[in-house]
């Protein structure tokens, strides 16, 4: 079996990595929810490059329903193929396009399916999935044809914890909460990102992030995507990494994105009344 | 090889340790185990106890609050197993002093050995295990420093499953690390947990007239329908949810007034509430609570009860410790002798009206045998003020009351007339 390791673009803990393999081997979807920024997302993007399988992204929003993860029948363009007669309307399965699940059970290949931010939907959406995703073929009422996974494919799940899930799906699959990296993890994420970085910069930008996400009483503690932006912003801003120590960081708008949270940043690391 | 790894004589050790998951609140489904069993076939856990914890912890845990809760049985049902290793030195003896075992072993492993010697390495796993049965909830460091040590390798382990395969972390040290504890939901929460356990109140209901124009549905139907229009109408989406909270700022809420006012903050600006309307009391509820914390601003509960209708949520806040008599005192002061109605009715006088009220408590589970809080209880629904307790809480509010608690409130009432 090939286990999914460390890239030059993604590092993965190694009970990530785990559950990954534990995932595509008893052949259950990999549930992931973390911190925003953590890089639920990425280990899809990465798990597909690594496997060398194409990736069919299925962002979910508030609106969207089980049903067009499979299939969709575009009504509206056989209803104008029949007003202004193209195309050969009486055969409905032209209009029958397939949704990222239904693509990638056609596939011959292996894919990777990331069915992005689960939880954004309404709360019976992984509900009305299971079970397409256990028995890995579904029927299109309107032509009666059924499709059935040739290859089955491996899919990863992504959630922000916004709504809770349902547990006879979550008993399906398996899951992996990605912890907030350490210090040295961080270093090496970063490392990724920005392979070239002076070690003065990185100590001085680790130390404040730190600092700041110690903070008490903020809305929305900076993320590791924020921080890798942040570090962006430092290096093209050529910032004297002694900079980062007191107080007024540099660009502090890239790591804290809400007006209070900023406020509340300044005011506990004013001078004198800093902590420790 | 595959075949020589189904799991026999690991099985009760297995179940044992699924039901100690099931005892730390750790819901395991039969579903699950069977996944975890199937993967264990596949040898996912590469015969190492750190691939064992890895495994099971994916496949057998759901949420990341319970997390610490797979790690506590973990650590009980293998530290078990560690200590119980006695017998197992007397094995491992016997593997040492076997030539023929040691050929088995690979290169690195055997220069080791012959450097240190059976008897030393012998005399090293004894004290190794006499330090072990010393202390009493570690052990972890064993097993932590048995990565690097050439016990590890027996694999006589009973169930199947070599102790410290060199390198690497222990997965009981990683067990008794518990990483997760602050994820634990029996724990005090921060505003945005608080309010995604309140959002669970609402209830987002179509209902009333048909008077909004579906147009995903009208084009959809009105093509199936060769095009000749086809209106789809539906109620609007709306969230009917409308909540009163009481919170008490008395002098023994003190020590909660941090948490108090997370939850305000989080039912105010997280529960995304139809109506939202807060209110102060002193210990207990008389006929009046106060729009401010200073008491300045009274409001009676005949009003409270007036503008709020019965399908308003109500929840109380507060620690519910408060001396019997002023449970059943007439008023907030002692001097003003007004001819009010005591605490308890008035407590009575809203579950009365608000047939969906729960009390939320600060104070540990621990202290709600005092005599006022069991006179409280039975008229509303106590709960933690925990994750775990706000969403019993919202679970509860869901339901109707219980009819004998119905009963219990007009008793209360009738015996005040």
């Amino acid at each position: 079996m090939k286990r999914i390791a460390s890239s030059d673009r993604y590092i993965v803990s190694d009970e990530l990595a785990k559950a990954v393999d534990v995932a595509i081997a008893i052949g259950r979807p990999l549930l992931l929810k973390g911190e925003p920024g953590t890089g639920k997302t990425l280990l899809a993007v990465d798990l597909a490059k690594q496997l060398d399988a194409p990736l069919i992204r299925w962002q979910v929003k508030s609106t969207t329903k089980a049903v067009e993860g499979l299939y969709h029948y575009d009504t509206v363009k056989r209803l104008h193929d029949s007003r202004f007669g193209d195309g050969e309307v009486a055969d409905i399965a032209k209009y029958i396009e397939l949704g990222p699940l239904g693509r990638a059970f056609e596939a011959e290949q292996r894919m990777v399916v990331l069915i992005d931010e689960i939880d954004k939907a309404d709360l019976e959406f992984p509900n009305d999935l299971l079970h397409e995703i256990d028995a890995m073929s579904f029927t299109i009422p309107e032509t009666g044809r059924t499709v059935t996974a040739r290859q089955r494919p491996i899919v990863v799940i992504t959630s922000n914890n916004e709504k809770e899930l349902p547990d006879a799906f979550l008993r399906r699959c398996v899951f992996h909460w990605i912890a907030f990296p350490e210090r040295e993890m961080m270093a090496r994420i970063i490392a990724v990102h920005h392979p070239d970085i002076e070690d003065q910069l990185l100590a001085g930008a680790l130390e404040a992030f730190y600092r700041l996400r110690r903070i008490d009483g903020l809305r929305k503690p900076p993320s590791t995507s924020e921080l890798i932006d942040w570090i962006a912003a430092l290096r093209h801003g050529a910032i004297d990494p002694a900079k980062l120590l007191g107080a007024g960081l540099p660009f502090l708008g890239v790591l804290l994105k809400k007006e209070q949270d900023v406020a509340t940043a300044e005011r506990t690391s004013a001078p004198g009344r800093g902590r420790a | 090889m595959q075949a020589a790894r189904a799991p026999t004589r690991s099985v009760p050790l297995f179940l044992d340790f699924f039901y100690k998951l099931r005892a730390h609140g750790v819901s395991v489904s039969a579903h699950n185990w069977l996944a975890l069993l199937d993967a264990l076939a596949q040898g996912l856990h590469e015969d190492s106890l750190d691939g064992f914890y890895a495994v099971a912890r994916c496949i057998l845990v759901d949420d990341e609050t319970d997390y610490d809760g797979f790690d506590l049985a973990f650590g009980e049902v293998f530290r078990g197993l560690v200590t119980n290793l006695e017998h197992l030195a007397a094995q491992l003896d016997e593997w040492l002093r076997d030539p023929k075992q040691l050929l088995e072993l690979d290169p690195a492993t055997q220069a080791l050995l012959q450097e240190l010697g059976i008897d030393e390495l012998r005399r090293q796993l004894l004290e190794r295990l006499e330090q072990q049965k010393g202390r009493h909830e570690g052990g972890n460091r064993w097993v932590g420093t048995g990565g690097t040590s050439p016990f590890g390798s027996g694999g006589v382990n009973p169930s199947g499953i070599r102790l410290g395969q060199g390198g690497g972390r222990s997965a009981l040290a990683v067990a008794d690390a518990r990483r997760f504890r602050e994820l634990r939901k029996d724990l005090v929460l921060d505003t945005r947990q608080m309010g995604m356990a309140l959002r669970r109140l609402r209830k987002l209901d179509r209902k009333g007239e048909l008077v909004e124009l579906d147009i995903d549905e009208t084009v959809d139907a009105t093509a199936r329908n060769c095009g000749d229009l086809e209106i789809v109408m539906r109620p609007p989406r709306k969230n009917d949810v409308r909540v009163l909270l009481l919170l008490d700022v008395g002098g023994s809420m003190d020590p909660h007034a941090e948490l108090s006012s997370r939850l305000f903050s989080a039912a105010a600006q997280h529960g995304g509430f139809k109506e939202f309307k807060h209110y102060y009391f002193h210990n207990c509820v008389y006929s009046k609570v106060y729009e401010d914390a200073l008491f300045s601003k009274p409001v009676a509960i005949e009003q409270l009860i007036r503008s709020a209708g019965p399908n308003w949520y109500l929840i109380f806040v507060g620690d519910a410790w408060m001396h019997p008599g002023e449970l059943m005192m007439t008023s907030s002061t002692f001097w003003s002798l007004d001819n009010a109605p005591s605490g308890l009715r008035c407590l009575a006088k809203l579950a009365d009206h608000f047939p969906r009220a729960a009390w939320l408590n600060p104070e540990s589970e621990r202290m709600w045998e005092a005599p006022t809080i069991n006179q409280i209880r039975r008229l509303v629904s106590m709960f933690p003020l925990t994750l775990a307790g706000l969403e019993a809480m919202v679970g509860h509010m869901r339901l109707p009351a219980s009819p004998a608690r119905r009963a219990h409130i007009s008793r209360v009432l009738r015996e005040g007339e």
